[in-house]
């Protein structure tokens, strides 16, 4: 590992220094290539066959190699897991920051890297808070609202205010020397040094997990306080420039006046540009493909737009994100949404990386370096102290009316966390230097400051938050149960308000939420999407998904070849495992099952397998939209992935799949080896003689592939010729395949939830009857096994635990019948694997071994 | 008169004993009584159903039913009251009240117990001590009849993958002829465990009077 991160950092300093070496020479040879030119004069030198234009890709070039060395330093930092549980990443990439501006200084004797504000503000700051807005727990943030805002407010001003007296009485009491800063001047510093960075807190938080009332806190006050931060910084550069003298009270009011029209300007703009993106994602159905860069180019006209209007910038993307969220995720294909959510963390994550590494690299600039004592170290020490008494005293008064105190334990994580970052760094190189003298001596404290508190703090946040006994963030998901409770709970409480007669914060939620339901959704949301929108609803899905994975990962360990002939079983099946292993079967073959299937299905409706269908509800959502849902379709939707997808006609505009029948043909060949190969150990880890079963199991195979033609005989004809095959072959490879054991199996159902039947598992080992499945004899002859029909023994366990408790047969599975359209049935149905009392279908009844 | 006077302030003091609310939050609960019930000495399920912004909650049965619960008061008696007094009314009130910083570890722990025990009672409807699947798909049916898009069949359907993770959870080597019958408090218990019961069951009771701001809720 370590070689390897070892090998990373010498590729990419090798690079740095190639690009250095490179431009001098480009520099060089554009300079003599001129001059011949000129020499020759007109004489045409014939076309050249390659030419050399390194200034003409410049800076895009070198723009692209240095993203690419910060996501390479990246990779290797990431790649020593016990350094990153030390020091958090935030600091190493800063510290690769140094080295990286330690080469290009020595190459270059210039520090041509530096982090300016028009690229941190323009390019590098908008998606990371978009990024934060977008993934904002919601609710979380607006019941901490009150306290929030005035640690943003309250607290950064108190910070800018005490920090510059501070700095000033100091300065007069000589502390520092000979310096040409006046009292303006100081409190301009102190409001750039005030705010809590963002980007540093996201850093250094995501990696401690904190519970999540003091995250949002700590958080919640990092995004809003540039509001402040912003209103400050102008008013006293604007103090500046207009001098001591001429600043009266009406200047003062107004600079008050304008620190509610940014900030509320700036979250208008906001939540306008959310509403816009959230309308306008109700509309793309039809092109789905760049459905996805609505959000990012909306989201960035937002930051813009207030940036335009004078407004907080921050505050306009951060509203933005927090608007549409629910919208967009709503409204927007599954696909969309995830590919947003992946594009968002991409980009916030890259550009993170890139700020951080540039923080690293300005240090080394000898022009920026103004020591002085005094200044920095006081600086220094303010920073931290009045962090923590403005927290202190701030919970302390809302700890009066907060119905949930602070403790004293998270109130110390929050002074702690104050970290200061790149925002401070982009406002202080932003200061005028004709305006104020001691601007280096500002950006190069600004820069101790921030190093200070992203490396020193950062690296001792984890042990100081071990060492308190912060209570830390639940990182389990919750439980349908749980979700249950939340929302009785959010009932009852609105309930016990109404009955006390109190106006409170669940009061205004309800009204909020009933608002919320009526007007905004219906006006932002599709409607179909409003259907499915319900959390509970949802985790519902995802609890029937698990099922149907551990239904059919049951089937697998024992070794049932049943599961294969049973085609939704088959569906869930190739859906387990990873979409490339399988990449495509036979549309038309499924097809034709799950029609067959659905013919019968009306009949047979039993409740224990039922949950597995929820599958096809799940692939089908995608479907459901459009409204001739047909087989074909649902089919295509999740049996072509992988590998063809890729080859084909190129279209910019949509994924189409191939549907040339050869290839299909070949592609379910090679897939039914390889899932052969899977089930063919799951088999022989239960080692069946297989001499016995070889022959009888031809005959048999024949007959009835004979009988019917249904397709799925002939799917079944196609896997024996292979079974016998490969059993041949493979005679000594008894015991589990080690490969089978890694394939990924997300049975996860719960704890105790894959359960061994042990019914099962000795019957396989006397019995005889296994060693001529049954299912092999003539549809008509099998008769299950007492204990079969007495247990269900194929049918999971979990599920099966169910079953006594259910007292209708029409349960999950009629609902789906209710909830899908009408022409959705037909497939939704394939037959369970049935309790004997089921009429056969097509393929031979299932026997539960 | 001034008799009287120190009469109530006695029984406040009392009541501030029992149920641990203020003297000034049990002032204005009972201002509140005093307007749910008319000025009468108790209160009746009518008198609560009336409520105008209860109206719109799909759980509201559970709520009141709550309210005349026995069990809730405390005093290991089962049954349901026809209409309960005021000291009845703050008990189950009492249930939701916040923690404050004072509150020690075991006080919490007792706090949570309390509270856990409502909401079981809230789901226990026949009180055998455990809630069966039919009880709880009650609940959830009731919960989510309110959101039109989920039918009555969905929320069966929840209700009964809700319990079967519970089953999971709690009986995980269940052999293959049991069945589970239901959520005791215990595995109630155990299942909302990181629900943080103690900080998030509670309401805000103002000490101030809120008699005057119940002009902008009679109009919802």
């Amino acid at each position: 590992m370590r070689r390897c991160g070892f090998v990373h950092l010498l590729g990419s300093v090798l690079l740095i220094g190639f690009v250095s070496s490179v431009s001098c020479e480009a520099a060089l040879t554009g300079h003599e290539s001129n001059h011949s030119e000129h020499e020759h004069g007109s004489s045409l030198s014939g076309i050249p066959i390659v030419t050399f234009k390194w200034h003409h890709v410049e800076t895009p070039y070198l723009v692209a190699l240095f993203i690419l060395v910060s996501f390479l330093a990246k990779l290797v930092i990431e790649a020593n897991h016990h350094v990153t549980n030390i020091i958090p990443e935030s600091a190493l990439l800063i510290c690769f920051g140094f080295i990286l501006g330690g080469i290009i200084w020595g190459a270059d004797k210039v520090q041509t890297f530096t982090l300016t504000p028009t690229v941190f503000f323009f390019y590098l700051l908008p998606q990371v808070i978009l990024d934060a807005g977008y993934s904002m727990p919601n609710k979380l943030f607006f019941s901490n609202m009150g306290a929030i805002l005035v640690y943003a407010v309250i607290g950064t001003c108190w910070n800018a205010a005490s920090l510059g007296l501070s700095l000033w009485g100091c300065h007069m009491g000589g502390a520092m020397g000979d310096l040409d800063i006046g009292l303006l001047q100081y409190l301009l510093f102190g409001s750039l040094i005030a705010a809590v960075d963002p980007v540093a807190v996201i850093a250094v938080f995501e990696q401690v997990h904190v519970n999540e009332v003091l995250f949002i806190m700590v958080f919640g006050e990092s995004l809003l306080n540039d509001g402040v931060t912003v209103v400050l910084f102008n008013v006293f550069d604007a103090f500046v420039s207009l001098g001591g003298a001429k600043i009266n009270a009406v200047e003062i009011i107004k600079g008050i006046i304008s620190f509610f029209v940014v900030a509320f300007g700036g979250s208008l703009v906001g939540f306008v540009f959310g509403l816009l993106i959230s309308l306008l994602t109700r509309c793309t159905k039809n092109i789905q493909i760049i459905e996805p860069g609505f959000v990012f180019v909306l989201g960035y006209l937002a930051y813009l737009t207030a940036e335009m209007l004078s407004l907080s910038a921050i505050l306009s993307i951060v509203f933005c994100g927090m608007c549409c969220q629910k919208y967009i995720n709503a409204n927007m294909d599954e696909n969309s949404v995830n590919t947003v959510r992946y594009a968002m963390k991409v980009f916030a994550n890259g550009s993170e990386t890139i700020i951080f590494v540039f923080l690293g690299i300005s240090a080394i600039d000898k022009t920026l370096w103004v020591w002085n004592t005094g200044f920095i170290l006081l600086t220094l020490l303010f920073v931290i102290v009045y962090r923590f008494i403005g927290v202190f005293f701030l919970t302390w008064i809302l700890n009066k009316f907060r119905l949930v105190p602070l403790e004293v334990i998270d109130q110390v994580i929050m002074s702690y966390g104050g970290l200061r970052g790149a925002v401070a760094y982009g406002l202080a190189m932003m200061l005028d230097e004709n305006k104020i003298k001691e601007k280096n001596l500002m950006v190069c404290t600004t820069l101790i400051v921030v190093y200070f508190t992203v490396i020193i703090q950062g690296i001792t946040m984890k042990p100081l938050v071990t060492w308190l006994k912060v209570r830390r963030a639940a990182v389990s998901e919750l439980t349908l149960i749980e979700k249950v409770q939340n929302k009785v709970f959010d009932h009852m409480l609105v309930a016990i308000e109404d009955i006390s007669g109190q106006i409170g914060h669940n009061y205004m939620r309800d009204k909020w939420n009933y608002f919320e339901e009526k007007w905004m959704s219906k006006v932002l949301m599709k409607p179909s999407a409003r259907k499915n929108r319900d959390r509970l609803f949802k985790v519902f899905h995802q609890l029937n998904l698990k099922d149907a994975m551990s239904y059919v990962a049951e089937g697998e360990r024992r070794g049932s070849l049943e599961f294969i002939r049973n085609d939704h079983a088959y569906i869930d099946f190739k859906k387990k495992f990873d979409d490339d292993y399988y990449e495509e079967v036979m549309p038309d073959i499924m097809a034709d099952m799950s029609e067959d299937h659905g013919e019968m299905s009306s009949g047979r409706r039993d409740p224990v397998p039922s949950v597995s269908l929820e599958m096809h509800e799940q692939n089908m959502k995608a479907v459901r939209d459009s409204e001739d849902v047909n087989t074909h379709h649902l089919l295509q939707q999740h049996l072509y992935r992988g590998r063809k997808q890729h080859r084909h006609r190129y279209s910019r505009s949509h994924f189409d799949v191939n549907k040339d029948e050869g290839e299909v043909q070949e592609v379910f060949q090679r897939t039914m080896r390889s899932r052969l190969e899977s089930f063919k150990s799951a088999k022989m880890g239960v080692a069946p003689p297989k001499s016995l079963s070889k022959h009888p199991k031809k005959e048999q195979q024949q007959k009835v592939g004979g009988s019917q033609s249904s397709s799925a005989d002939f799917i079944e004809s196609f896997l024996f010729c292979l079974l016998d095959f490969e059993f041949s072959e493979g005679d000594s490879a008894s015991g589990f395949n080690p490969s089978y054991n890694s394939m990924p199996m997300r049975v996860t159902y719960r704890a105790g939830a894959g359960i061994e039947n042990l019914g099962f598992m000795p019957d396989l080992d006397s019995g005889p009857s296994v060693q001529l499945p049954p299912w092999l004899e003539d549809s008509s002859s099998v008769v299950p096994s007492q204990r079969a029909q007495v247990q269900l023994p194929w049918t999971p366990s979990s599920l099966r635990r169910l079953a006594p408790l259910r007292t209708s047969t029409r349960s999950t599975d009629s609902f789906m019948m209710a909830d899908a359209p009408p022409n959705a049935q037909q497939i939704d149905l394939p037959p369970p694997p049935s309790p004997p009392a089921s009429p056969p279908p097509p393929p031979p009844p299932h026997h539960h071994m | 008169m001034g008799a009287k006077q120190t009469r109530s302030a006695q029984k406040y003091q009392d009541l501030t004993d029992k149920t641990g609310f203020s003297p000034e939050q049990i002032k204005n609960l009972h201002k509140r009584f005093q307007h749910l019930s008319d000025n009468e000495e108790t209160i009746s399920r009518e008198n609560l159903e009336k409520i105008p912004a209860l109206a719109n909650n799909p759980i509201r049965k559970q709520i009141i039913d709550a309210f005349f619960d026995k069990r809730n008061q405390h005093q290991n008696e089962v049954g349901a009251f026809q209409e309960i007094g005021f000291e009845q009314f703050l008990m189950v009130m009492s249930h939701f009240r916040p923690p404050t910083l004072k509150t020690t570890e075991e006080e919490r722990e007792a706090m949570r117990k309390e509270k856990l025990r409502f909401l079981f009672n809230m789901h226990d409807t026949d009180n055998d001590g455990t809630i069966t699947l039919e009880e709880y798909r009650k609940v959830v049916e009731e919960l989510l009849s309110k959101s039109g898009a989920i039918g009555l069949e969905a929320a069966k359907a929840i209700a009964d993958a809700a319990m079967l993770e519970v089953a999971s959870t709690n009986v995980p080597h269940m052999a293959p002829d049991d069945f589970y019958e239901g959520i005791t408090f215990e595995h109630f218990e155990q299942i909302l465990k990181g629900l943080e019961m103690e900080s998030r069951m509670h309401i805000r009771f103002l000490d101030v009077d809120t008699m005057t701001m119940r002009c902008g809720k009679s109009k919802s």
